[in-house]
């Protein structure tokens, strides 16, 4: 099992930017609005970190905090689009999430084109170094993230308010507190997150950002909401978990006792966990009760 | 003072009823979105420093087959418009069918990986008889997308699983299930099998000949039975009927004596036979070996944004479709002529955001209702208010001036 052990770095790496987004996505579902752009929101930032890394590096070393903060400003901006059409104008969130997710695909790799004139980023020299016994910075990242929301969550009064806009916005409302601004601030979060994530995956994974370098990560972080149970323990373990099995499938040749089994076990296990603890869970209904539901201020 | 005020109304009303009107119109919207696109893209184009008209004249040649650049015409272009945009049309119908019912089926995707798989095997496993061949394979592939739709129906009738997790889950699941049934199957390696028989595939004689040899298959009669079909369902049928009023109201259909829990499942399984054969068009109309998937082949997400334009009908869907897949069959053609061809994407993407914000012309006309209502009630009481000043004044005078 020492193979496993060194895999734990690597495990690491590719949990942090799942846990990131699932912070923000359950902040989000939390306070009432679904976000199923957070696939394409990753893209977004991904390829701002790429971007801006590209062209600072030979400028300033500390070119890759400049760029994660680019990634987070970029997802920030993109999910006003959601934010407005979903909190304003009372539309439906799946459309304007999967508006996004398109918009995203398209979006980077036509400023790709228009920057370095190909499908891809050019590839920058040197992404984020491993510190501390080979774990990425990105790590303890996440794991101030996870901290600092369920601290704000759980124990803060903004948190209270924010969950209560999840749970019956006409309550919280009457209750002097201000649901659209409530909401406006946790999708806004969430899409600074996403972008966060997006950064901190293509500049510890990859050299490059490609439309390929996401693959589904978001829609995995959007799992791990739905299988935490919308709670930052449950949605650190179930990104831990899913990571784990992200990693598994990439690294599994190095691994004896695993090698009879196809990659695709590892890749699928994720989504088949989601699905039947979904249905295994269902009657008690753990989600935000008026998550996915526009609330529309009462009029008269 | 009112008579102003009442003259000038008339036409005011006239000119606020005609943008009324036009707002309140869903297929007047898709329009002005689909346009409002076009216009974004064209303004992009401008700004990288380009030439929108290469836009337009690939376009053109896609829908025409004509080159206005070199004056020449081939058919052939035709033919791979309707080829690429047959799939968006069925995954549109998979995504209508559902919303009709008030289901997001965002699984259309996963659907379609399942009906092509399933037609893959199909034409390397069963004995090569003609025709009969290509319609097992419809057959499984209609079952196998039906089998994945109605999974997520069920779930959703019977243990209230969101369908937006379960069908996204349900998309990799498909993904990754098939990548490996698929390399399973002798001679194959990890991007194909070996080559379909000939009387799998759903080569159409008379369309290749009338399209100069494009592509264009017998999936297409397929497409347009399915737009039918779908238009006759929802339309015309007690099961549509059923399926309708349970997307406008659950609660108010369940009343009525609707069992809501089937009707959610037969939606879905209905919306997984349209993505399904939308796999079995592309697999054996656009190929002539099974593929090993390395990535999603977006028709399902992309069929949602078809199906958004279209406002769910067989007759809009179809008509979208056709727009989408004229975006992506422009895309090597806007290359050639130096536009960058992710502007096709980009403008798909951006409809489907617009048609998001279209709940915003909702809330307009609500605002604009009420205003109006609120300026009639205003007149009318200052007329009131006059009418009742002029006859304290003057006795019998005023009841004249407002007649």
């Amino acid at each position: 099992m020492g193979s496993f052990a060194t895999m734990i770095p690597s495990v690491l790496m590719i949990v942090a930017p799942i846990l990131i987004t699932a912070v923000g996505g359950m902040i989000c579902e939390r306070s009432g609005v679904v976000n199923i752009a957070l696939e394409g929101l990753m893209s977004i930032g991904a390829f701002t970190a790429a971007t801006v890394h590209y062209f600072l590096e030979p400028l300033t070393p500390l070119s890759i905090w400049i760029a994660l903060i680019a990634a987070f400003f970029a997802g920030f901006v993109v999910s006003i689009i959601h934010a407005f059409a979903s909190i304003t104008l009372n539309a439906d969130q799946v459309i304007s999430g999967t508006g996004i997710n398109l918009l995203a695909t398209g979006g980077t790799t036509f400023l790709s084109q228009v920057f370095f004139k190909m499908e891809r980023t050019a590839p920058f020299r040197l992404g984020m170094m491993p510190g501390f016994s080979g774990i990425y910075p990105t790590a303890w990242i996440a794991l101030a993230i996870v901290i600092v929301a369920w601290y704000v969550l759980y124990k803060r009064p903004v948190g209270l308010r924010l969950r209560a806009c999840g749970e019956h916005p006409q309550a919280a409302a009457s209750a002097g507190i201000n649901v659209q601004k409530m909401r406006y601030v946790a999708v806004l979060l969430s899409g600074g997150l996403a972008g966060l994530a997006g950064g901190c995956l293509v500049l510890t994974e990859t050299i490059q950002y490609t439309v390929n370098t996401i693959n589904g990560a978001g829609y995995i972080a959007l799992a791990a909401v739905s299988f935490g149970r919308w709670k930052p323990l449950g949605v650190s373990a179930a990104s831990l978990l899913f990571g784990t099995a992200v990693a598994l499938a990439i690294y599994m040749v190095n691994i004896e006792s695993l090698r009879f089994l196809p990659s695709e076990f590892f890749s699928v296990l994720p989504y088949i966990i989601t699905l039947v603890t979904l249905v295994v869970f269902s009657g008690r209904n753990y989600a935000p009760r008026a998550s996915g539901q526009p609330y529309e201020r009462g009029g008269s | 003072m009112k008579h102003t005020k009442k003259l000038a109304e008339p036409a005011r009303r006239d000119r606020t009823d005609k943008l009324d009107n036009l707002l309140a119109n869903d297929n007047a919207v898709s329009v002005i979105v689909v346009l409002l696109g076009l216009l974004f893209g064209t303004l992009l184009i401008i700004l990288v420093g380009k030439n929108p008209s290469g836009m337009y004249s690939a376009m053109l040649q896609t829908l025409t087959g004509l080159d206005i650049e070199r004056g020449t015409w081939n058919a052939r272009y035709i033919g791979e418009w309707l080829t690429a945009s047959l799939p968006l049309i069925l995954c549109g119908l998979s995504f209508g069918f559902a919303a009709r019912t008030g289901l997001f089926n965002i699984g259309a995707e996963g659907q379609y990986i399942a009906g092509l798989t399933a037609a893959q095997f199909v034409a390397l496993y069963f004995p090569p008889i003609p025709i009969l061949h290509w319609v097992v394979a419809l057959i499984a592939a209609a079952i196998a997308g039906a089998l994945f739709g109605g999974l997520v129906g069920w779930l959703k009738a019977r243990f209230e699983v969101s369908e937006v997790v379960a069908t996204i889950m349900l998309n990799y699941i498909a993904f990754f299930l098939s990548r490996w049934a698929t390399m399973q199957i002798p001679g194959s390696n990890t991007y194909k099998t070996p080559s379909f028989p000939a009387s799998a595939m759903l080569t159409s004689n008379l369309l290749q000949s009338l399209t100069n040899d494009s592509r264009l298959s017998i999936g297409f009669w397929v497409t347009i039975l399915c737009c039918i079909l779908y238009w006759f369902i929802i339309e015309k049928t007690k099961l549509g009927f059923e399926l309708r009023a349970t997307g406008y109201n659950k609660e108010a259909a369940r009343c009525s004596g609707i069992k809501v829990t089937s009707r959610i499942s037969i939606s879905m399984i209905l919306a997984g036979v349209f993505a399904g054969l939308a796999g079995a068009i592309v697999a054996l109309g656009s190929f002539s070996y099974g593929r090993v998937l390395a990535g999603l082949d977006n028709y399902g997400f992309n069929g949602i944004a078809a199906a958004l334009v279209g406002n769910n009908t067989g007759l809009g869907t179809f008509l979208a479709g056709l727009l989408f897949g004229m975006l992506a069959s422009a895309q090597p053609l806007m290359q050639s002529r130096q536009i960058p061809k992710e502007i096709t994407w980009i403008i798909s993407g951006l409809v489907v955001v617009l048609i998001s914000l279209r709940a915003g012309a909702k809330l307009f006309l609500a605002w604009r209702a009420k205003n109006k209502v609120r300026m009639h009630m205003e007149i009318q009481t200052a007329s009131d208010a006059a009418s009742l000043e002029d006859s304290l004044n003057s006795g019998n005078g005023g009841q004249k001036h407002n007649g």
